[in-house]
């Protein structure tokens, strides 16, 4: 089994972390925090877990290195493209039967899946009546999904799944390059608030006609996924929308009932009506 | 092994991945009394056909992985395309998107560092054919851990790179060929 230390360790790192900075933590899947943990341990160059710590605790510019180590960010613009095809062409009909909408993107990190949805919903003609909330626990990545500027040797494959998802313009049509980089257009950003907001340790949004957590649940233990379906299924309308990740699911979950599947291949979920 | 009675097989290859998996998972029976979790680096755009292939040649049941699902006896589980597939100590699996190891996404190697951490000393790690040296630290975690590593002979081998970089990284596996792998599988893990 694991070094019976490395968990003590590991446990106590975790719980210094939340009772200092209320950073939690202590219920996302083992495996991968632990290897995270080392690669933060490693690379930082300490011996151990409690070296890492004390200067956790004693050294101002330790919690947003350790949070870099924590939140993995990884994403792609309209990452599987057959996803938000999916969204466009099935979601989008029942979305336009609303005067007002409100989608909320949890787990955005610096914005891909953020700026894919607000595209789709220019191209399909709802932007003007959406509102998007975009969360993260993540500063960094709220701050770069507020620039919403993104490396050039990303926008090729930016760029093909934009096409594949049916995309109904190109996608150089809303940035410019600029030194290496793609500047997306701040326009897109009109109807987006970026807001810190952590599904372990907050509150519900309201009233939302789609939720999209992609991606973000596959780090986190099964009673953490509970509270974060718990507080989509209080999020959404009746019959809001649910997306989740391609290798997500909602069979294990204790809100499973209040959910119907809406198209079960790409794990897109309805709330039903209670 | 020491006689502790393993409670998973973990198995890693690249390059040559199909035609190695054909001669030893066709050989286990439906009722082999441990999971078996195996990550086949392929890219990830593609659609799985790995489970289906095999399910096709194969007595055991075979699936893609689903995160937070319990890891069954009778099973093999594939890592799905684009995700790392992690094993956790309380018998269930876990899928990342975490970055690329050694450009690879799922990786051997983090597959079997969390295989080590999970099941300590009750674990078999395979190592087969394949161009790169995902897996040596994944195998060499088991094998500190008093797993039991095992690693095709990289001379009978497709590709040998993995093999030969495995036993690099922990020489005190064992090295076999693919027949004696399954022959070894059979009896270490008896039905
Ligand atoms: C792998 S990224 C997923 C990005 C995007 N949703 C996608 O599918 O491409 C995971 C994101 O979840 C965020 N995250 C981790 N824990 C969280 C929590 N408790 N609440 C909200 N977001 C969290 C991380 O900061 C990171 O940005």
């Amino acid at each position: 089994m694991s070094d019976i230390i490395e968990d003590i360790e590991i446990r106590l790192l975790l719980e210094a972390l939340y009772q200092r900075f209320h950073y939690d933590f202590r219920d996302y899947a083992q495996a991968s925090i632990r290897r995270r943990l080392r690669q933060a341990r490693d690379q930082m160059g300490f011996a151990n877990f409690s070296a890492l710590q004390e200067h956790l605790l004693h050294d101002d510019d330790m919690l947003p290195r350790l949070l870099g180590y924590l939140t993995v960010q990884v994403s792609e613009m309209f990452r599987d493209p057959s996803f938000f095809r999916t969204i466009r062409e099935k979601v989008v009909p029942h979305l336009r039967t609303y005067p007002s909408l409100k989608l909320w993107v949890a787990g955005c990190s610096a914005g891909e899946e953020l700026y894919s949805y607000v595209i789709l919903f220019r191209e399909e003609g709802l932007e003007d009546r959406t509102l998007f909330y975009a969360t993260d626990i993540s500063e960094e990545a709220l701050a770069a999904a507020s620039r919403g500027i993104y490396s050039l040797d990303r926008i090729r494959t930016f760029t093909e799944n934009h096409r594949a998802s049916g995309g109904k313009s190109s996608l150089s049509d809303y940035y410019t390059s600029a030194y290496g980089n793609a500047v997306f257009d701040k326009s897109l950003r009109d109807r987006v608030v970026f807001s810190d907001h952590s599904l372990v340790t907050d509150a519900v949004f309201g009233e939302m006609q789609l939720v999209s957590c992609r991606n973000v649940m596959i780090y986190f233990n099964r009673d953490l996924q509970d509270r974060a379906i718990g507080l989509f299924s209080d999020s959404l309308m009746r019959n809001g929308f649910l997306a989740l990740g391609s290798k997500e699911n909602l069979r294990f979950s204790r809100h499973a009932d209040a959910f119907a599947d809406f198209v079960r291949e790409e794990k897109i979920y309805q709330r039903r009506e209670q | 092994m020491n006689g502790v009675s393993p409670r998973a097989v973990v198995i890693g290859a690249s390059a040559g991945a199909l035609q190695a998996l054909s001669q030893i998972l066709p050989e286990l029976p439906s009722d082999f009394p441990v999971p078996v979790l195996i990550v086949v680096h392929i890219p990830a755009d593609r659609r799985n056909m790995l489970a289906p292939l095999f399910q096709a040649k194969c007595r055991m049941l075979v699936r893609e992985a689903e995160d937070k699902e319990p890891a069954m006896a009778g099973t093999i589980y594939f890592a799905p395309p684009g995700y790392h597939l992690l094993a956790e100590a309380d018998g269930t699996l876990s899928l990342s998107s975490d970055e690329e190891v050694l450009y690879s996404r799922p990786s051997v190697d983090v597959l079997f560092e969390s295989a080590a951490d999970a099941y300590g000393s009750n674990v078999i790690g395979i190592i087969l054919t394949g161009a790169n040296p995902d897996g040596a630290q994944g195998l060499r975690a088991i094998g500190e851990a008093g797993g039991s590593a095992i690693v095709e002979d990289p001379a009978g081998a497709y590709a040998d790179t993995m093999p030969e970089e495995a036993l690099k990284a922990c020489p005190t596996a064992q090295v076999m060929t693919l027949g004696e792998i399954a022959a070894h599988l059979l009896k270490v893990c008896p039905a």
